[in-house]
């Protein structure tokens, strides 16, 4: 691992590459925060409503009967694992070493793992019963799991297509700069699934 | 639990930015350490949830492992604690919010 204390540029500021704000702060950077500070109201719905008809469900597969905390633990671990690999690339990538791309490629891979884990257990939980329309508990596990995993994909397109473009440009603080939008968005997707998985899964099964 | 979290992320690792700026931005051995208190945390959430004799504190020392690991992401891999305040107050209004409406409906219609 390489020093970090060589230079790079600063975390919200490139000068010569974005305009001068009042805020100081660039608006790309500004809109992406205010685009997170409303995705937790959306997230926010989807807990609640789980929460809400959590225990209400008329029939089965119940939550204790259908999760695999193990296994679900481990895409956690995963995922939580996938922030430190794009911090890591950002780092990479501020201080202009091309290592970033390869960080962002085990992103991706991370990433890509966690959606396909994700994919197995909702296949595994249909051919035991749980189905949306089935239950309340199936509805409601399935939107909120399900839009977290869609946002999980976007990402991962998102990433791909930076790869893509960081092969081409090379490590230039521009890039960086576009990586760190990107980086937002997924320790975003992150800390969401921190929730889910402590108030669905853990709390949800507790016995 | 705190005191091992201001340790492992006290600010050794942390570095001046080139541009003369105030702020600071931690550096890679700071992120992979607080990757491995992520990852410690995750490991004590799932075995808590296995142990019987916990079965009375299990759901808040659920909730505030869970707080611990979504503030850990938010301050470090997100930069909020180095990024200028007004980042932090869109992403916690928004927070603030959601928290609120969820205990709010959750209140109403399970008659708590």
């Amino acid at each position: 691992m390489e020093d970090a204390s060589t230079t790079h540029e600063a975390s919200h500021h490139y000068p010569g590459i974005n305009p001068e704000t009042s805020t100081g702060i660039d608006h790309r950077k500004m809109l992406m925060w205010a685009f997170l500070g409303s995705d937790c109201l959306f997230f926010g719905s989807l807990v609640a409503t789980y929460l809400v008809y959590y225990g209400r469900s008329k029939q089965g597969p119940t939550p204790h009967e259908i999760f695999n905390i193990p296994f679900t633990s481990v895409s956690t671990f995963v995922l939580l694992m996938s922030s430190l690999a794009i911090v890591l690339a950002l780092a990479n990538l501020q201080r202009g070493s091309r290592r970033g791309l390869a960080w962002l490629g085990v992103t991706v891979f991370l990433g890509t793992w966690f959606v396909a884990g994700q994919g197995y257990e909702f296949s595994s939980f249909v051919s035991e019963g749980l189905t949306i329309p089935g239950s309340l508990f199936g509805s409601t596990f399935y939107v909120l799991t399900g839009f977290h995993g869609a946002h999980v994909t976007i990402g991962l397109l998102w990433l791909m297509g930076l790869i893509g473009k960081g092969l081409k440009t090379g490590a230039t603080p521009e890039f960086a700069y576009n990586v760190e939008y990107m980086s937002l968005y997924w320790h975003f997707v992150d800390v969401v699934w921190i929730v889910i998985f402590t108030v669905v899964y853990l709390i949800g099964a507790a016995p | 639990m705190r005191r091992v979290v201001r340790r492992v992320v006290r600010n050794e690792g942390m570095i001046q930015q080139p541009d003369g700026g105030s702020h600071v931005q931690p550096d890679a051995g700071t992120y992979v350490r607080i990757g491995v208190v992520l990852s410690t945390v995750t490991m004590i959430e799932v075995a808590a949830f296995y142990m019987p004799f916990l079965r009375l504190v299990l759901v808040p020392l659920l909730l505030g492992l869970a707080a611990i690991k979504f503030s850990l992401v938010a301050m470090y891999y997100m930069h909020l604690k180095f990024d200028p305040r007004l980042l932090a107050a869109l992403f916690a209004g928004g927070l603030l919010v959601a928290g609120s409406l969820t205990i709010a409906l959750v209140a109403l219609f399970r008659n708590l």
